[in-house]
């Protein structure tokens, strides 16, 4: 079996006297299409924030391509390849789309870029976006907004991309439109760990799923064995 | 417009500066053209944290008096030469500024700002009860004998324009960096920014340093401009006011938006202050910011960027 990509074992986040995560473990392999999901409240947000450095830990691990990385803030774990998007978009408000990229192009993936114009020019195109590139934010609707998420995510160049609820609130077409990109970014080599409330599309993206029920792990498998599992069942529908 | 290019201009700007100062005209103008050129670099040295990076700061008196009182620090124990006193007011104001930006790591927005307020009265009443700059009561400083030319003020007048010019080389130079573009990501959002690799910390530690020097350099020839230093000047509330309004007037986002503002408020107060009274300039500067927040948020910038239709 390869080696993972990311490991993280034992996570602990406490708020208070609250324990939204407790010892939650998994394990993503290169490659991958993971999902990760759970009602409202079970802590799949909270475990990005850690995976991700913006919230510090309590406990356990996180190693990414075999290294340490629980204590590393976040710039430089994306540096390293693991890249979020937001659940509700977060784009830089005084900048056209091109920008945008612009700073992950600069910071992100400094060193790694030959042509900043030409590489968001590739991005723009394949995303859809490339006829807004000279737009502010403002003016985009919500499917292009999430896209410039995307986008700007991509800009990052990321091993691993972590998307956030990308299709929360979006028409089936949509939802089929994002998936898509998805998809597509996975084939070009991309790990990708989808958080989604939508099931319809985790269950069709992802290979493996985890589910999280009140900072718990509850179960783990292909989506068939987890829709199957009635532990599952129970943390969404109840007794 | 090249950093070639602008070195030159800023040279020839100088130098015009000198040659007016050469020109023997009233006095007072150099008196009242020091204040302005003075506001120059403090609007330009708190646009590049308040603007760029989008921290407003309210303990600009807090910077400026660092620079002025550790000039007294050095006149009194040293008689220290002015470019000494700049480049050490500059110095002490950047400590203060780098102190400053690790607030930024627990407070955002007003937190923030009500911080930095709170620090500028912290540092007036260290400074009233420290006798040996002059305390309460204040402290006469004695300008030097024969300063390279003209008199005093005028030589002053000329030292501050140079000032100017390289507080305003240098924001524009940061603002056009990666630094600058940095800067605006964490300003638009700063979550958002260090996901994407933006190491916001250290840009935020950057700016409030550079912020602060440029401060205390303002600060720094004030005693031997005023020859009389007590708290309450060094101190004076129309720095708070004038720092933030004046870039916002101007427009925040481009190095010239505190340039115009700086010239355009501190002219308007200058001549409030002689044909009116001295007390109604803060006034004056009052109307015009809240007429600004109100209908061209974006200053004059934002205005003339609207007028050309984007």
């Amino acid at each position: 079996m390869a080696e993972p990509l990311l490991e993280v074992q034992g996570l602990v986040k406490r708020f208070g006297g609250f324990t939204a995560l407790n010892k939650v473990s998994l394990s993503v392999k290169p490659g991958e299409r993971f999902g990760l999901i759970g009602p409202n409240g079970s802590g799949k947000t909270t475990m990005i924030n850690c995976i991700s450095g913006a919230l510090p830990v309590d406990g356990g691990s996180i190693r990414f391509e075999g290294r340490e990385i629980t204590n590393l803030p976040p710039h430089q774990r994306t540096r390293l390849g693991i890249v979020r998007s937001f659940q509700i978009p977060k784009p830089f408000t005084s900048m056209t789309v091109r920008e945008n990229l612009g700073i992950p192009l600069e910071y992100a993936a400094a060193g790694r870029i030959r042509d900043e114009d030409a590489e968001a020019a590739e991005i723009l195109r394949d995303i859809g976006l490339d006829a807004k590139a000279h737009l502010r934010p403002a003016g985009l609707t919500q499917i292009e907004m999430r896209k410039l998420e995307l986008a700007r995510a991509m800009a990052a160049r990321p091993k691993l991309l972590i998307s956030d609820e990308a299709m929360a609130g979006l028409s089936s077409a949509e939802v089929d439109d994002i998936l898509a990109i998805l998809f597509r970014l996975n084939t070009q080599g991309i790990t990708i760990i989808m958080i989604e409330h939508i099931m319809r599309a985790v269950m069709r993206f992802s290979e493996r799923i985890v589910v999280l029920d009140a900072g718990e792990r509850i179960a783990e498998g292909t989506p068939e064995e987890v829709v199957r599992n009635p532990a599952v069942e129970k943390a969404y529908l109840g007794e | 417009m090249k950093t070639g290019r602008a070195l030159v201009v800023g040279v020839i700007v100088t130098a015009l500066g000198i040659a007016l100062a050469m020109l023997k005209v009233n006095p007072y103008f150099y008196f009242a053209g020091y204040v302005i050129l003075q506001y120059i670099v403090i609007a330009t040295a708190w646009n590049i944290l308040g603007g760029y990076a989008g921290y407003v700061n309210f303990g600009t008196p807090a910077f400026f008096a660092m620079g002025a009182y550790t000039a007294v620090f050095l006149i009194r124990s040293m008689k220290a030469p002015l470019p000494v006193l700049i480049v050490a007011g500059g110095l002490v104001a950047a400590l203060l500024g780098l102190g400053i930006g690790y607030l930024t790591l627990r407070l955002r927005g007003t937190f923030f700002s009500i911080a930095t307020l709170a620090l500028a009265v912290v540092l007036q009443t260290a400074i009233i009860n420290w006798e040996y700059v002059g305390g309460s009561r204040g402290l006469s400083v004695i300008r030097p004998q024969g300063p390279p030319f003209g008199n005093y003020v005028v030589f002053l007048f000329t030292v501050m324009g140079g000032l100017a010019v390289v507080s305003v080389l240098v924001a524009r130079f940061i603002e056009r960096s990666w630094i600058g573009r940095g800067l605006a990501a964490l300003r638009d959002n700063e979550e958002a920014a260090e996901c994407m690799g933006v190491p916001t910390l250290k840009l935020k530690l950057f700016a409030t340093t550079v912020s602060g020097f440029l401060l205390g350099v303002a600060g720094a020839p004030f005693p031997y401009y005023v020859t009389f230093v007590e708290p309450n000047s060094a101190f004076a509330l129309d720095y708070a006011v004038n720092a933030l309004a004046m870039p916002m007037i101007g427009g925040t986002t481009s190095w010239i938006g505190p340039v115009i503002g700086a010239v355009l408020l501190g002219t308007a107060s200058q001549l409030a202050t002689v044909t009116i009274s001295s007390e109604m300039n803060l006034f004056i500067v009052g109307v015009v910011l809240v007429g600004f927040v109100v209908l061209a948020p974006e200053g004059i910038l934002g205005l003339v960027r609207r007028l050309r239709g984007r």
